[in-house]
């Protein structure tokens, strides 16, 4: 493929030359092709904002109401969640956590396993091995987040209650969860962003220019060495991009936890059935009506508000360091 | 350079064309056929045209002078909700004059406004109390919602009291031994906050809000398949969704079945009653018509396509 690519650029050069492509004719043709590519440019641009807007003016739309009606401290910063009972109480303050505590811990687990496989892909590995290591990776990109959930039942629960029911044997006080608790959807978060640090990171160790491995080697660095002193800062900014696609993808899958976490909402220990933003919405929105639904919609706008803080934020830091290093 | 891009051109091109005439080979043959087709069916219809249009005209006019034509207004239970809503879907095909109309405010409002005469039917997802009786309200039970508790295959307790259940759902006890079972944690799975059987299982207990819930699922069939999967678990189903891989305990001794539910020896179990003011025979024939229905194989097809048990 790689191979093949200066053969295209340069058939471009020629034609731009010669003047004999299409886009690239000469007098009212061209102005006409100009024209029409810049106005679908500039539609399909469009299409990306509108969407983005009107998902930001629907989700403070439907999401604001119960903020007023139900009280921001009663939502945000109270830990009771009964909005069935007589008088409902919707304190999500747990589920924040929840999913705070639940992403952090995927990412702490994920992101060392992800660079490490990184570096054995970019780094370390034999060619032909890579040609193994790198579709499998890529594979794991592709299953859909529901098998993600299905592995987590047949496989992950079982072990979880085993080593739930050794690990409280003659504990009275502690709620048997069956395995679906926080440990498992942190295992099942951590694995599904595995193939977006890897990926990510895996490019940019790539790009880090030969000169700078061999200057390091030259100076009497070991391998190992060069790949932690050297090639890995070099590299920092693409695997901390890496790491906020990791955080987008764990704070906002449903599909996968929602079926080992339990959905219990409780405090976010490693052995309690949890909740999580997301499936919070998804469990309860079925059946939902009134403020019970309008709050529903409330933690979708929390969730939205996360995931924009979380961008806005990684991407301000990465772009300082950019600076920094100019 | 150009040789290759006359070769690429030649490829895409014997590509396209080859291409296209799978595609004009395709779609002419399914053209014909879907002609054939409507050739074939016009014949049959044309053939037949003149008897069944006249038979057509015969149903019409039965049906015409059948139709009652009016209004139903109903109020009521939220739990009766999607029951109600299938009747009214359902009903509409049927008999289209007749626009039945439905709020969900809950059983006691639903009654007080049948009594207050605001209402032609006021819903109620429990029997009517000796007050509301009194007051004119006329119970007319309509179907029944039944509740199973299941537990997983392997478990060795069979029966389960009241006050054991209650002590279960609340936390009270934790491990199956202390109910005469084996040396086993109590995983307690339940519906969601909103889901109906939840409702209806919390309410019938009197143990609204106060359940220590292992795990939430969102629908019957993941509450069925986890008890299945998880040694120790117990959960709670509407009765029709059961099946081999779980086992449904008798509760006070009583097997959860349809007819000991109607026998009324099942405690839990809750009658959707819908009640008038005065017997149904004294309502607007547009309410009675609605009874009739309710009463009949499509009225009853509609609770079970519900979950629900059917009466007389």
């Amino acid at each position: 493929m790689t191979s093949e690519h200066p053969a295209i650029k340069n058939t471009n050069k020629k034609s731009e030359a010669t003047g004999t492509g299409s886009i690239n004719g000469s007098g009212k043709d061209r102005a006409m092709a100009e024209v029409a590519a810049q106005i679908i440019f500039t539609v399909c641009a469009a299409a990306a904002i509108v969407a983005v807007a009107a998902i930001c003016v629907y989700m403070i739309r439907n999401g604001l109401p119960a903020l007023f009606t139900v009280g921001i401290k009663e939502i945000l910063f109270s830990t009771e969640w009964a909005p069935t009972a007589a008088e409902p109480k919707y304190g999500i303050l747990l589920v924040i956590l929840t999913s705070i505590v639940g992403t952090s811990l995927a990412i702490l687990l994920g992101v060392p396993v992800g660079l490490l496989t990184a570096v054995f892909i970019a780094e370390v590995a034999h060619k032909n091995l890579v040609k193994v290591v790198q579709p499998a990776v890529e594979l794991l990109a592709g299953i859909p987040s529901v098998v993600y959930g299905l592995l987590g039942i047949y496989l992950l629960k079982p072990v979880m209650y085993k080593l739930e029911r050794f690990v409280f044997a003659g504990s009275t006080t502690h709620q048997y969860t069956g395995g679906a608790n926080l440990i498992s959807a942190v295992i099942v978060l951590a694995i599904m962003i595995l193939p977006t640090v890897i990926n990510v990171s895996t490019s940019s160790l790539k790009a880090v220019p030969m000169e700078l491995r061999s200057a390091s080697l030259a100076l009497g660095a070991s391998p190992v060495q060069t790949i932690f002193k050297v090639t890995i800062p070099a590299a920092h900014s693409g695997i901390i991009s890496a790491i906020v696609l990791g955080v987008g993808r764990a704070i906002g899958e449903a599909m996968a936890i929602t079926l080992v976490s339990g959905s219990s909402v409780n405090v976010p220990l490693p052995f309690n059935s949890v909740r999580f933003l997301t499936t919070a919405i998804v469990s309860e929105m079925g059946y939902a009506s009134g403020t019970h639904r309008q709050v529903l919609f409330t933690i979708g706008l929390v969730l939205f508000a996360f995931i924009m803080i979380i961008n806005v934020a990684l991407t301000r830091g990465l772009k300082k360091k950019e600076e920094d290093h100019a | 350079m150009k040789f290759k891009k006359v070769v690429a051109l030649a490829t895409v091109m014997a590509m396209a064309v080859s291409m296209a005439a799978c595609g004009s080979s395709s779609s002419s043959t399914s053209t014909s056929s879907s002609s054939e087709a409507s050739s074939s069916s016009e014949a049959s219809s044309s053939s037949e045209s003149s008897s069944s249009s006249e038979a057509a005209a015969e149903t019409e006019s039965v049906q015409e002078t059948a139709l009652v034509s009016g209004k139903v207004s109903m109020s009521g239970s939220t739990s009766m909700e999607k029951y109600v809503s299938a009747l009214i879907e359902t009903y509409a095909e049927i008999n289209p004059n007749i626009t039945v109309t439905a709020e969900y405010v809950g059983s006691g409002a639903g009654i007080e406004q049948v009594i207050a005469g605001s209402v032609d039917i006021g819903n109620s997802s429990r029997n009517l109390k000796d007050a509301e009786m009194e007051s004119g309200a006329v119970e007319n039970i309509v179907a029944i919602d039944g509740i199973a508790v299941v537990v997983d295959p392997a478990n060795t307790v069979d029966n389960l009291t009241q006050e054991q259940l209650i002590s279960i759902y609340t936390g009270e006890i934790t491990n199956w031994s202390e109910l005469g079972g084996s040396n086993t944690p109590i995983v307690v799975i339940g519906r969601e906050a909103g889901s109906g059987t939840r409702g209806a299982f919390e309410e019938l207990l009197g143990i609204e809000d106060v359940c220590a819930y292992a795990s939430e699922l969102d629908s019957t069939g993941a509450v069925i398949a986890t008890v299945a999967a998880t040694e120790g678990a117990i959960g709670y189903a509407s009765l029709d969704s059961i099946n081999d891989t779980v086992i449904a305990v008798k509760l006070d001794g009583v097997e959860a079945t349809e007819e000991n539910i109607v026998a009324g020896d099942y405690f839990l179990c809750r009658p959707f009653v819908m009640a008038t003011n005065g017997e149904i025979s004294e309502q607007s024939e547009a309410v009675q018509a609605w009874f009739e229905f309710v009463y009949s194989d499509e009225g009853k097809a509609v609770a079970q396509e519900v979950g629900l048990i059917t009466v007389d």
